[in-house]
C-alpha cells in the first residue's frame, strides 16, 4: 500500500479545522485510510536550511489512485465530511475551437502503441503545488503504471513548444535532444549509456533499451518533448512560472492510460484560473482505431439495486437515504425513475476503483460507518464440523510420537538443493523435486521431498541442548507429478531423528513399531512370528536397505500390506557419517521417515 | 563411603553429662563426616549443635623433628659433651650432620653451653634446658601457647603454623536416644511385604526442592496455537479444507480470485514462481482416485440437483470478467493472458484452496462453513517479522442473505473465543473482497488497537464465474497464525517460532495454550 506524506498544517487548513492526532486517526479509520505517522514530535529533517514542517504520513488503499496526492486526500475528506460537493469537472475547448492534436505514427505499435493527453490552462503553481504535481506522477508511475512499464507521464510547459505533436517510434540513434536538467545533447543510445548507473532512472531503461525503435514525442518544430517512459526533454520543462501545462501519457494498457489522465487532470484542474476546467486534446491514431478526444471526464453512469445494497449491509434505507450516503463518497446519485429498486449512480472520473455495484455497496457501508452497522449473528443454517481426513490421521501420529517422548519441530518447507539431495547422499533424477524460479537466497531452491533436512538442521541449531535429542515432524513434502493439473502433489510424511552418543537405531525402530501398533498394523517379520495379525487392519515388515544415505548394514525399508496391497512407505537407519559431516553433526543420528497416506 | 559417625556421637553424649566438643571427642575425624552425622541426628531432634571456627597451632615437619629429637643446638651440645676430651670443630658436621652443625654451633655458643679451645669444642656444663623443644612440645599437646611472643617467634622460624578447624559443640536434643534407627529413603514393595513399614523411619521429604524431571515429549508451540484455532472452528461448525497442495496455478491463486494479472502481488518480488515443472494444465476435474478429493458432508436440500462443473466455462468466464467485464462488473479491461494463468506458483495464500472448494460448492450451492490453517509462501526478504513461509488461518462462510453486520457479529464471537472482546472494523482494499474490513482488536497489555485480521465478502466477480448464485454471499477472513502467537507470548522474532532455528528448550518448556485465558 502506498504511503503519502502531506503537510499537516496545510491539510487541516483545507479541512477547515485543527485535529488532534487521535481525532485525525479516527477520521482516517472511518474513511478507510490509515494514519501511519504524525511527525509533529519526531526529529524532522532540515531541508534547505529549514526544518521540514510537521507531516502526516497516510497509507492509501492500493486501488484509490485519487488519494495519491494532497489535493485528492483533502478533496475526498472534505466531501466525506460534507464540507464540499463533488466538483463539476468541465472540458473547455480553446476559444478558436481548434484542439491541440497528437498524431500517432504506426511504428509506435512496435514498442508502446497508446497515447493520451490533456492541457491545463492558466494554472497557478506555487512550491507546494509544484512538488505535489511531480509527486503524484511519481506515485502513479510506481503503482498503477507498474514502474512505468504500463503507463508513463510527461508534463510540459506548453508555451515553450508548439502543436500539433507527433508520437513516433524511431531508431535510438535518430533521436537527439537534451534530457531534463542536462546541458548536453545526446542520442537515444548515448542516453541509455548516460543513465545506466542512475539511481532513479536506471531501473526504467530496460523497458525500451533493446527495442530497435524508441518511442518519442515531438512538437511541430521537431523539438523532443519526451522519450517515454524514460525522460522528458529539458526544453519544455515546467517551472513554478509555467502557465499552461501540456500532459502526454503513453502506454501499453488502454484502460490505465485513461485512468491516469483522469486522475491527473481532476486533481490539478482546481488550480486553473477557472477551477476544474480541462482543455481536451485530440489524438489521431487511425491505424489502431484510437482516434479520439481525451480525456473523458464525464461521470460513468450505472445503476445499483436498493435491495442488494440494503441486504448486503443489513440495512433498510430508502433510496433517498442511500443517495445521501453516496454523496459522502463522491458519487452523484438519485432514485431511478425506471424502478423503485434502482438508483442511478454517477461515478466521478476520480473513482476508477468502482467496477460493480458491490463497490457502491461498500461505499454505502463506509458512509454509514462500518462500526455503526446493526450487528447480528449469521446462524440461519446449520453446518457440520469435520476435520480433513489426512489431518486427523496426522494428529494421531503426532500424538503417539509426543506421548512416546519425542519433541515436535516445525522447520521450513523450502530448502536448498544440496540439503535435499547431495547432503543426504541422494541424487537428483530431475523428476522428483519442485524447483523455484526466483528465490532470493539459496536457502529456498526446492520444495523439500523429505522431512530429513529440516530435522537435521533443527538438531544442528540446537547443539547446546542435552543429548539424546529426539525430534519429529508430521508434515507435507511435495513431488513433481506431470499427470496432474498442477504438475505436482503433496505427500504427508512422518519423520523422526535421534541424536546422541550412541546410534539410537533401535530407538527409532521402536518408535516405528509403536506408531505402527497404534495404526493397527501388525509386525510380521522375524522369529517372533505373526503378531496377532487377526486384530490388525494391516501388516508391516522391514527389509535390509542399501542406500548411501545410511550406514551400511544399518538401514531398513518399511513395507506395509493394506487390504491386500503392498506399499513401501519409507525407511529408517543410522545416517552415514558423511551425511553427518554435511550437516555439521558430531554424534550419531538415526532417522525414520514414512509416508502416512497409505493409512488414510 | 565415609564412616558413619552417628553411633560414636550418641555414645560420647550418653557418656557425658554435659555437651561435648567434637574437636576433643573426635580430633582425628574430618569435620565434614561429623557434620553429616549431626545433620541426620538433628533432623530427628536427637541432638542439637553449634558450630565453631577455631584457629589452632600445629607443628611443621621441622617443628615435629625438633619436638622429637631436640633442637639443633641441643644436638651439638650433646655431641660435644659426649666427646670426653673435646670435639674437633672440623669433625662436628660429621657427627651431627651439616645442617645441625651450621645452625646449632652458633646457638650453643650464644647460650654459653660450649666454648672454643684451640681447634676443639668443649662443654661448659653437664646439663642444659632445651627451651625450643619444650615450647614445641607444649604446642603439640595444647595446640597453642600462652606466650604469644614465643608463638610468633616459632611461627617466624617456620616451626609452627596456624590452621583453621571447625568444631561442633554437641548436646542432647529433646528426642535423644542411645540408638539411631536407620532411615528409609522410600516406601518400598519389600517394606509392604515384610511389614517393616510399621516401624520404619522414613527420611523426611525435602519440600523445598523440585521433583525428579519427568521425561516428556512435546508439541510445537505454534501447532498448539493452531490446535486452539482448529477447535474454535470445529466448535462453530466448520469443515476443514484440503490445503495439502503447495503448488498452485496462477489461475487458482490469482485469476479466479479476480486479482488482475498486473497486480503487484504477482511480481517476482512477492511470489515464488516454479521453474520445474514448467507449466500447468487449465483447470479440470480431479482424478477419480485422488485420495484427497474433497467429499463435503454439508447437508444438501436436494442432492439430485448436483450439476456437473464445467471447467472450460469457468476458465472462459474468468477471462471475460477480467477482460471485458461480466455479471454487472465492468472488469479490469485488459487483455487477459492464458499463459500467465498457467504459470505455476507456490501458493501465496490458502484462499486459492478456498476458491477451489467454493467452486466445488457451486455444483450444488448450499450453506457451508469451511476453514484451513496451513503454510503459505511469499518471496519476501527475511527479517524479524517476515519469513518466506508462514501459516494462514482462513475461514469461509457461504449462505444466502448474509449481511456485513452478520460478518461483524460473527467476528465478535470468533475472537471472543480467544479472549479478544473489543473489536472495530476499518474499510480496506483487497482485490477479491468487497466490502473489505480490517479487524482491529484492543490489546489491554499493549494499551492499543492492534490489527488482528482481514475480512470481507467475496466479490461477485470471483463467485459468479464459479456458478455461485447471486443471492448467495460468502464471507472470507484470514489472519496469520504467527502474528497473534507472537503478540500473545511476547515473541519478538518470528525465527524463534518457526523454522529450524527454534530452540528445542522453548518447545519442550512452552506451557499449554489456552487462547481464551492467556
Amino acid at each position: 500500500m502506498p504511503t503519502i506524506s502531506v503537510d499537516k498544517e496545510a491539510l487541516f487548513e483545507a479541512l477547515g479545522r485543527d485535529y488532534t492526532t487521535e481525532e485525525f486517526d479516527e477520521l482516517c479509520f472511518e474513511f478507510g485510510i490509515e494514519l501511519d505517522e504524525d511527525t509533529t514530535n519526531s526529529d524532522r529533517p532540515i531541508v534547505n536550511g529549514k526544518q521540514e514542517p510537521p507531516q502526516l504520513k497516510i497509507e492509501i488503499p492500493a486501488n484509490r489512485y485519487d488519494l495519491l496526492c494532497f489535493e485528492g486526500i483533502a478533496l475526498m475528506l472534505n466531501i466525506f465530511l460534507g464540507r464540499q460537493p463533488l466538483p463539476n469537472y468541465k472540458l473547455v475547448e480553446p476559444a478558436n475551437g481548434e484542439l491541440q492534436t497528437i498524431i500517432v505514427k504506426e511504428d509506435t505499435m512496435k514498442i508502446r502503441p497508446l497515447v493520451s493527453g490533456a492541457i491545463l490552462r492558466n494554472i497557478k503553481f506555487d512550491q507546494a503545488r509544484y512538488e505535489s504535481f511531480i509527486a503524484l506522477q511519481d506515485k502513479l508511475h510506481q503503482n498503477l503504471a507498474r514502474q512505468r512499464t504500463l503507463v508513463s507521464i510527461g508534463t510540459h510547459d506548453l508555451d515553450t513548444i508548439q502543436g500539433p505533436f507527433t508520437y513516433e517510434a524511431l531508431p535510438p540513434k535518430d533521436i537527439k535532444f537534451v534530457p531534463l536538467n542536462q546541458t548536453k545533447e545526446m542520442n537515444g543510445e548515448e542516453l541509455m549509456a548516460f543513465y545506466e548507473k542512475d539511481k532513479h532512472l536506471g531501473k526504467y531503461l530496460h523497458i525500451i533499451r533493446d527495442s530497435p525503435v524508441y518511442p518519442v514525442i515531438y512538437d511541430s518544430k521537431r523539438t523532443v518533448c519526451s522519450l517515454p517512459p524514460i525522460i522528458n526533454g529539458d526544453h519544455s520543462k515546467i517551472t513554478l512560472d509555467t502557465k499552461n501545462v501540456f500532459i502526454e501519457i503513453t502506454a501499453l494498457d488502454k484502460t490505465k492510460v485513461e485512468i491516469v489522465n483522469r486522475i491527473i487532470v481532476s486533481m490539478f484542474s482546481q488550480y486553473t484560473s477557472e477551477p476544474f476546467t480541462i482543455e481536451p486534446v485530440k489524438v489521431i491514431s487511425d491505424h489502431n482505431n484510437e482516434t479520439r478526444v481525451v480525456p473523458d471526464i464525464a461521470p460513468r453512469t450505472t445503476q445499483a439495486e436498493v435491495s442488494y445494497l440494503n441486504q448486503c449491509c443489513g440495512l433498510e434505507l430508502s433510496p433517498e437515504e442511500i443517495c445521501t450516503l453516496l454523496k459522502k463518497m463522491a458519487y452523484d446519485a438519485k432514485p431511478s425513475t425506471a424502478s423503485k429498486d434502482l438508483i442511478d449512480v454517477f461515478i466521478p472520473p476520480t473513482r476508477a476503483d468502482v467496477l460493480h455495484q458491490a463497490d457502491i455497496m461498500e461505499d454505502v457501508a463506509i458512509a454509514y460507518g462500518f462500526n455503526n452497522l446493526p450487528r447480528s449473528f449469521p446462524s440461519k443454517s446449520g453446518t457440520i464440523a469435520q476435520p480433513l481426513p489426512i489431518n486427523k490421521l496426522t494428529d494421531i501420529v503426532r500424538m503417539e510420537a509426543a506421548m512416546a517422548g519425542w519433541s515436535e519441530v516445525l522447520p521450513l518447507i523450502l530448502c536448498s538443493h544440496d540439503e535435499n539431495f547431495a547432503w543426504l547422499n541422494r541424487k537428483d533424477d530431475g523428476n522428483t523435486a519442485v524447483k523455484l524460479a526466483n528465490p532470493k537466497t539459496t536457502e529456498f531452491q526446492v520444495v523439500r521431498t523429505s522431512l530429513l533436512p529440516g530435522l537435521l538442521k533443527t538438531i544442528r541449531e540446537n547443539k547446546h541442548h542435552a543429548v539424546p535429542m529426539k525430534v519429529f515432524e508430521v508434515s507435507d513434502v511435495a513431488f513433481k507429478d506431470l499427470s496432474l493439473e498442477r504438475k505436482s502433489r503433496n505427500e504427508r510424511h512422518f519423520a523422526a531423528a535421534w541424536y546422541g552418543k550412541t546410534s539410537g537405531f533401535e530407538v527409532v525402530h521402536g518408535l516405528l513399531d509403536r506408531v505402527m501398533a497404534m495404526l493397527k498394523s501388525a509386525f510380521i517379520t522375524g522369529e517372533e512370528g505373526l503378531e496377532n495379525p487377526a486384530m490388525a487392519d494391516s501388516q508391516y515388515w522391514i527389509e535390509e536397505l542399501d542406500e548411501p544415505t545410511y550406514f551400511p548394514g544399518h538401514a531398513a525399508s518399511v513395507h506395509v500390506r493394506i487390504a491386500g496391497k503392498e506399499h513401501v512407505i519409507g525407511a529408517f537407519g543410522i545416517l552415514h557419517p558423511t551425511v553427518l559431516e554435511n550437516y555439521e553433526l558430531k554424534y550419531p543420528v538415526s532417522t525414520l521417515e514414512i509416508n502416512v497416506e497409505a493409512f488414510l | 563411603m565415609a564412616t558413619d559417625m552417628t553411633s560414636p556421637i550418641l555414645d560420647a553424649l550418653s557418656a557425658s553429662d554435659a555437651s561435648i566438643l567434637s574437636s576433643e571427642a573426635f580430633p582425628s575425624t574430618p569435620s565434614l563426616n561429623v557434620k553429616a552425622a549431626l545433620d541426620r541426628l538433628a533432623s530427628r531432634q536427637m541432638v542439637e549443635y553449634e558450630t565453631f571456627d577455631k584457629e589452632v597451632a600445629v607443628l611443621t615437619p621441622e617443628g615435629e623433628e625438633i619436638a622429637s629429637n631436640g633442637s639443633h643446638e641441643a644436638k651439638v651440645f650433646q655431641a660435644v659433651l659426649a666427646a670426653m676430651d673435646g670435639l674437633k670443630i672440623a669433625e662436628l658436621p660429621g657427627v651431627v650432620g651439616k645442617e645441625n652443625a651450621k645452625i646449632g654451633q652458633g646457638n650453643a655458643f650464644k647460650k654459653g653451653w660450649i666454648k672454643k679451645d684451640k681447634d676443639l669444642l668443649r662443654a661448659t656444663t653437664d646439663t642444659i634446658v632445651d627451651e625450643t623443644r619444650e615450647l614445641l612440645l607444649t604446642v603439640k599437646n595444647t595446640q597453642t601457647l600462652n606466650d604469644q611472643k614465643a608463638l610468633t617467634d616459632l611461627k617466624r622460624r617456620k616451626l609452627v603454623a596456624l590452621q583453621k578447624v571447625i568444631s561442633f559443640k554437641i548436646s542432647k536434643g529433646p528426642k535423644f536416644a542411645r540408638e539411631f534407627v536407620k532411615e528409609e529413603t522410600d516406601l518400598t514393595a519389600e517394606m509392604l511385604m515384610n511389614g517393616s513399614w510399621k516401624t520404619a523411619q522414613l527420611k523426611p521429604y525435602n519440600f523445598k526442592a523440585k521433583g525428579a524431571p519427568t521425561p516428556a515429549g512435546a508439541f510445537h508451540p505454534l501447532n498448539k496455537v493452531r490446535q486452539e484455532f482448529r477447535n474454535i472452528f470445529f466448535e462453530m461448525g466448520f469443515e476443514e479444507m484440503p490445503t495439502n497442495r503447495f503448488v498452485e496455478t496462477g489461475f487458482w491463486n490469482f485469476d479466479a480470485l479476480f486479482v488482475p494479472q498486473q497486480h503487484p502481488a504477482r511480481d517476482l518480488q512477492d511470489t515464488f514462481y516454479i521453474a520445474d515443472p514448467v507449466k500447468a494444465d487449465p483447470p479440470r476435474e480431479d482424478p477419480e482416485n485422488d485420495p484427497h478429493r474433497p467429499k463435503s458432508i454439508q447437508p444438501a436440500s436436494n442432492a439430485t440437483q448436483e450439476k456437473p462443473l464445467d471447467y472450460k466455462q469457468y476458465w472462459e468466464d474468468v477471462r471475460q470478467v477480467h477482460e471485458n467485464g461480466k455479471y454487472g462488473s465492468i472488469g479490469y479491461r485488459y487483455p487477459w493472458d492464458a499463459d500467465e494463468a498457467l504459470r505455476l506458483v507456490l501458493r501465496t495464500h490458502t484462499t486459492s484452496v478456498s476458491t477451489y472448494v467454493l467452486h466445488k460448492l457451486a455444483a450444488n450451492p448450499r450453506p457451508a462453513r469451511y476453514f484451513s490453517i496451513d503454510r503459505v509462501f511469499r518471496n519476501e526478504a527475511v527479517d524479524a517479522t517476515h519469513l518466506a513461509e508462514f501459516h494462514q488461518i482462513e475461514g469461509v462462510i457461504a449462505d444466502f442473505g448474509l449481511t456485513l453486520g452478520g460478518l461483524i457479529g460473527f467476528m465478535e464471537v470468533f475472537f471472543a473465543k480467544m479472549g479478544i472482546h473489543q473489536l472495530r472494523f476499518k474499510p480496506a482494499y483487497n482485490p477479491y473482497t468487497e466490502p473489505s474490513m480490517e479487524i482491529f482488536g484492543y490489546h489491554a497489555g499493549l494499551g492499543k488497537w492492534v490489527e488482528i485480521g482481514n475480512s470481507g465478502m467475496f466479490r461477485p466477480e470471483m463467485l459468479e464465474p464459479m456458478g455461485i448464485p447471486k443471492g448467495m454471499q460468502v464471507y472470507g477472513w484470514g489472519l496469520s497464525l504467527e502474528r497473534p502467537t507472537m503478540i500473545k507470548y511476547g515473541v519478538s522474532n518470528i525465527r524463534e517460532l518457526l523454522g529450524h532455528k527454534v530452540d528445542l528448550g522453548f518447545i519442550e518448556s512452552n506451557p499449554a495454550v489456552r487462547l481464551e485465558k492467556d
